[in-house]
């Protein structure tokens, strides 16, 4: 059959257009759930073999297998099977399952950390040809890092920052690779290089080099493919290959890089056209389309970068991100649900839940109640999805984009982000007091300023000091983020998913806060209330007396969420000032993953009372224990933080017990859906739901064993429980969960 | 007005259909044996505050998208809240004015007017019962329970929707003659839409040992949950309401 037999024609047939076949194609389905199918034999069996090793990979104490010969590149590695009768869907990074290979493109010595934290030696030829003759992103960074950056980055106001890693965030269209096949993608980018500006100046001689590695990477792709025996230079036939093709596209970019974040984009409806086509066919029916969905999740549960212990710390867990947004609505006012939409939920009951892929439905009061739904269910049996508003997004991203990471929307094939992991607003307040002296070290680090004099803190004048130490701050950011950058493209370029962009494309460049509830409350202390300042014997401020009350973050009083959402658009507005590499555009998320503990434990003592060392609250959550009203005056307060001002993302957790949800699964679900409603109607951006018993996460932390599927949302992502560590677990635990008393 | 507020708990599913603003009222003069809320009790008391109706709309009204969505409201509970009907009446008022549904969740251990100057703005009640047996009713709560039941049959007469509430204490409420009785009692009365058992728990303990209150029910374990399936079966069969078992 030729590979586009039975499609509705359109733009997309002459121009690379996804979404344009899309739209011409899909089918949108509001049925319930019914049709849906378990896992078929084959998927059981290599499922049960795949437990086994994730078994023992944790038995292993997290990293099951080491390849610490050969570098990852897209043809490194020759194929690998897990159980070649069993897999419909083929393709490893390495010649193992769950084998992690070293990644030595980001920076050679965390390579060599990494491997040497589980126990393994890097082969020493590779170190000295790296050494002699490949500087790595990493030692590009450090060569231009100033003084100034290093500290900021050592005390940690700045943190978690992609310059020893692959930067991630970059969502490959891998859509194409399906649609078109590689030969027809490397025809585009060639005359893409043909059409382009002729004047050699840094910009455009950049942009021709970045191609011309794109054009190299699609044949490594091809000849990746070509070792598993599939011809992926032409387009898919079928659904069998449209997944396989896709998926082929994807390990390119998980062999080629290790970034943070390496998101999967918006596949359902995409897949669906192609199933639906074959079903139609007669050539499959519902397993066999539930088994390709399964097989390709296995896969995807199976990616595994090597990270060092202090990555580790920052993104507990071992996450991948592979995100897959799912739902939303189109700008022709279809919705974007399919019944592979379906599908890919589905495999969370057939294989169990799992943090991978990071499941996100992109939320519209539109979408249809079957499937509302469904994902309320869902979220009750499993916790492991996330919820952004589409309604809010689709204005400035239209209807086929898709989030990378937890919360960072971009247009597929169009647009993409520089990471920039996060600062700590809350250390930058104590900044502000201690005249730029940090309260741990007592080095100076911010704007040399006296440190604050009065006996009481006046709500004006530390503000002012907070401008000062913001103003230099943002600078610094920005210019962080630019060496970054720079040398990443340079060292560690992602040639194979841009490849799967447009040549010319927009970039966003992705700052982040972190701490921001604790230094909202810190202000309203400041303005509400009486706070003194300590000095200890080096005349720093790190204590304080309070006295009154004063309101706090998550109680839904607009005195202080004005002074939350005003810092989130002060900061926005100060890092604008600064120019950017590839002029990229700005924008900021509220967003911890986890390291709201690690912020937290490199931050003094704070004046709202937060004791030294104590976690601060994940993403845009309130502080824990400080909602005294309840859920709803939580969720409003962080809806009144304006998604304008932080187009990257406002990440909420919502915890819950079944019981608190109502008296049987009918009502339940029906309140959950009734939840998200309300909360996004108010034009919230995100939402991580965890339904679960506060029992069930204590007696895992004592016998991890019995709750190896224990999956719960932290700040963005999914992970499972037993993969914290203790003190993160007991964070997970000190949150608010809503329920009476 | 002023109203005397021990908590607000802005997220319920339990105190009537659909997502909840839950308003706990300051003061009670029943002294349950196992009640959760002894806190309450006391007209003033350190952790209470004082409202305004305006501050309370205040808070009120930024659920109504989530009540719009999930079929909800306002509950008032407590302690009693009918013991500051007339605050909760101004409050129901200003409810009705913008499409916000009403409740409050009371013993009606009060003067049968009381209530009946409130229905007219009440969308829904919550109608506890304590005990069916009158002498028990007054050991177990410090008073009998003749208001109690002829309220509800006034609530019936007026037409407005009643939720039964009834808490299983072992070894004081659960006998099944006193059970039957409650079943036979409401199966006439065609308002009432459904009744909630609510088992018997321990949570509240602490407080009590906190205000230095003997706590009675020291031993007591909390009715288990087949138990609570055979007396959701005979209140079924006895009154052929709804009945729902909480957790
Ligand atoms: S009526 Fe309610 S608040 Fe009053 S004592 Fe009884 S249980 Fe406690």
């Amino acid at each position: 059959m030729p590979a586009w037999a039975g499609f509705q024609p359109g733009p997309w047939v002459d121009n690379i257009d996804v979404r344009d076949f899309l739209q011409k194609n899909y089918r949108p389905y509001a049925g319930d759930s019914s049709f849906l199918s378990g896992p078929s034999d084959k998927t059981s069996r290599l499922w049960n073999k795949c437990q086994e090793l994730l078994r023992a990979e944790y038995r292993k104490g997290g990293v099951l297998d080491v390849d610490a010969r050969n570098p990852i590149t897209i043809t490194s590695h020759p194929p690998a099977y897990i159980d070649r009768e069993l897999e419909t869907i083929v393709g490893l990074q390495t010649d193992q399952p769950l084998k992690r290979a070293i990644n030595v493109f980001g920076g050679l010595n965390t390579s060599i950390k990494a491997c040497q934290a589980y126990g393994y030696e890097p082969d020493t030829q590779m170190i000295d040809f790296f050494r002699k003759y490949r500087p790595t992103h990493n030692d590009g960074v450090f060569a231009v890092y100033t003084p100034e950056m290093k500290m900021a980055r050592r005390v940690g106001i700045i943190t978690g920052l992609p310059d020893s890693y692959g930067r991630g965030r970059i969502i490959g269209d891998y859509r194409r690779v399906s649609l078109y096949g590689v030969d027809r993608l490397k025809a585009g980018k060639k005359s893409d290089l043909i059409l382009m500006d002729k004047k050699m100046e840094p910009s455009s001689i950049q942009l021709r080099e970045e191609v011309f590695c794109q054009i190299e990477a699609l044949q490594k792709m091809k000849e990746m493919a070509e070792g598993y025996g599939f011809n992926i230079s032409r387009p898919a036939d079928n659904a069998l290959e449209a997944v396989q093709w896709l998926y082929f596209a994807y390990l390119a970019a998980v062999k080629e890089q290790n970034g943070a974040a390496m998101s999967l984009g918006r596949i359902a409806n995409f897949l669906d056209i192609y199933i639906e086509r074959d079903i139609a066919q007669g050539l499959m029916g519902e397993i066999e389309a539930q088994e390709l969905i399964d097989q390709l999740v296995i896969k995807l549960r199976l990616v595994r970068h090597l990270r060092s212990p202090e990555y580790n710390e920052l993104f507990a867990g071992d996450p991948n991100w592979i995100t897959e947004s799912l739902g939303g609505m189109g700008t022709d006012g279809r919705h974007l649900v399919t019944r592979t939409s379906y599908r890919i939920l589905n495999s969370l009951y057939n294989l169990g839940p799992a943090p991978e892929p990071n499941m996100t439905v992109l939320w519209s009061e539109n979408l249809p109640d079957n499937f509302k739904y469904f994902c309320s269910d869902l979220s009750i049996n499993t916790s492991t999805l996330q919820y952004e508003n589409d309604d809010v997004m689709r204005r400035y991203y239209g209807d086929d984009y898709a989030i990378a990471c937890c919360v960072s929307a971009m247009k597929l094939g169009q647009e993409t982000q520089f990471f920039g992991a996060r600062c700590n607003l809350a250390k930058l307040l104590l900044y502000a007091i201690n005249g730029g002296r940090d309260e741990m070290t007592g080095e100076q680090v911010g704007v040399e300023i006296p440190v604050y004099e009065g006996s009481i803190l006046e709500y004006d004048e530390v503000m002012s000091r907070l401008k000062i130490q913001l103003e230099w701050l943002c600078e610094l950011y920005v210019n962080i983020m630019n060496v970054i950058h720079y040398m990443h493209d340079k060292y560690a370029y992602e040639a194979s998913q841009f490849a799967l962009h447009d040549s010319t494309i927009h970039h966003y460049m992705a700052f982040g806060i972190a701490g921001l509830s604790v230094a909202a409350d810190s202000l309203s202390a400041i303005k509400y209330a009486q706070v003194k300042p300590l000095q200890d014997e080096r005349g720093i401020i790190t204590d304080f007396s309070i006295e009154g009350d004063f309101p706090k973050f998550g109680n839904d009083e607009p005195r202080v969420d004005r002074i939350a959402a005003a810092l989130v658009e002060d900061f926005i507005n100060h890092l604008k000032k600064h120019p950017t590499y590839k002029n990229a555009e700005h924008t900021l998320s509220i967003l911890t993953i986890t390291s709201n503990v690690m912020y937290g434990k490199h931050t003094g003592t704070t004046p709202d009372g937060r004791q030294s060392g104590q976690p601060l609250a994940p993403g845009a959550n309130p502080l824990h224990g400080r909602e005294e009203h309840g859920a709803l005056a939580a969720l409003n307060s962080v809806a009144q933080l304006d998604y304008r001002h932080a187009r990257d993302g406002i990440s909420f957790t919502f915890s819950t017990v079944p019981s608190a949800l109502g008296v049987n699964r009918e009502e339940q679900v029906s309140n959950l859906t009734g939840l998200l409603s309300g909360y996004f109607m108010q034009n919230a951006h995100h939402m991580n739901v965890n339904v679960l018993n506060l029992e069930t996460l204590k007696e895992a932390m004592d016998h991890p064993e019995k709750y190896p599927d224990l999956t719960i949302r932290i700040s963005g992502y999914a992970v499972h429980f037993i993969k914290l560590t203790r003190e993160q677990q007991e964070e997970v635990i000190m949150r608010t969960f809503f329920k009476r008393m | 007005m002023l109203g005397r507020i021990h908590s607000i708990d802005t997220f319920s599913t339990l105190d009537g259909p659909g997502i909840r603003t839950v308003i706990f009222m300051q003061g009670c003069f029943l002294r349950c044996k196992y009640c959760h809320n002894p806190d309450t009790w006391s007209r003033e008391s350190d952790h209470s505050r004082d409202y305004t109706s305006e501050a309370l709309m205040h808070i009120i009204t930024r659920g109504k998208p989530y009540f719009d969505a999930t079929g909800g409201g306002i509950t008032f509970s407590g302690g009693e809240p009918l013991l500051q009907h007339q605050f909760l009446k101004e409050i129901f008022i200003l409810c009705r004015e913008i499409g916000i549904s009403t409740a409050f969740d009371s013993s009606l251990y009060v003067s049968t007017n009381i209530i009946d100057n409130l229905l007219s703005c009440t969308d829904l009640v919550l109608a506890d019962i304590k005990q069916m047996d009158r002498a028990k009713s007054q050991e177990l709560v410090g008073s009998g329970n003749e208001l109690n039941l002829s309220n509800i049959e006034l609530i019936n007469q007026r037409r407005v929707p009643i939720w039964i509430r009834y808490v299983v204490v072992p070894g004081w409420t659960d006998d099944r003659k006193d059970v039957e009785a409650m079943a036979r009692f409401i199966a006439p009365l065609t308002c009432i839409e459904r009744v909630d058992l609510l088992p018997y728990h321990a949570l509240g303990r602490h407080k009590w040992s906190m205000l230095g209150i003997k706590y009675d029910l020291k031993d007591l374990h909390p009715p288990s949950r087949e138990q609570m399936m055979e007396l959701k079966l005979l209140v079924e069969k006895h009154s052929s309401k709804q009945v729902v078992i909480h957790e």
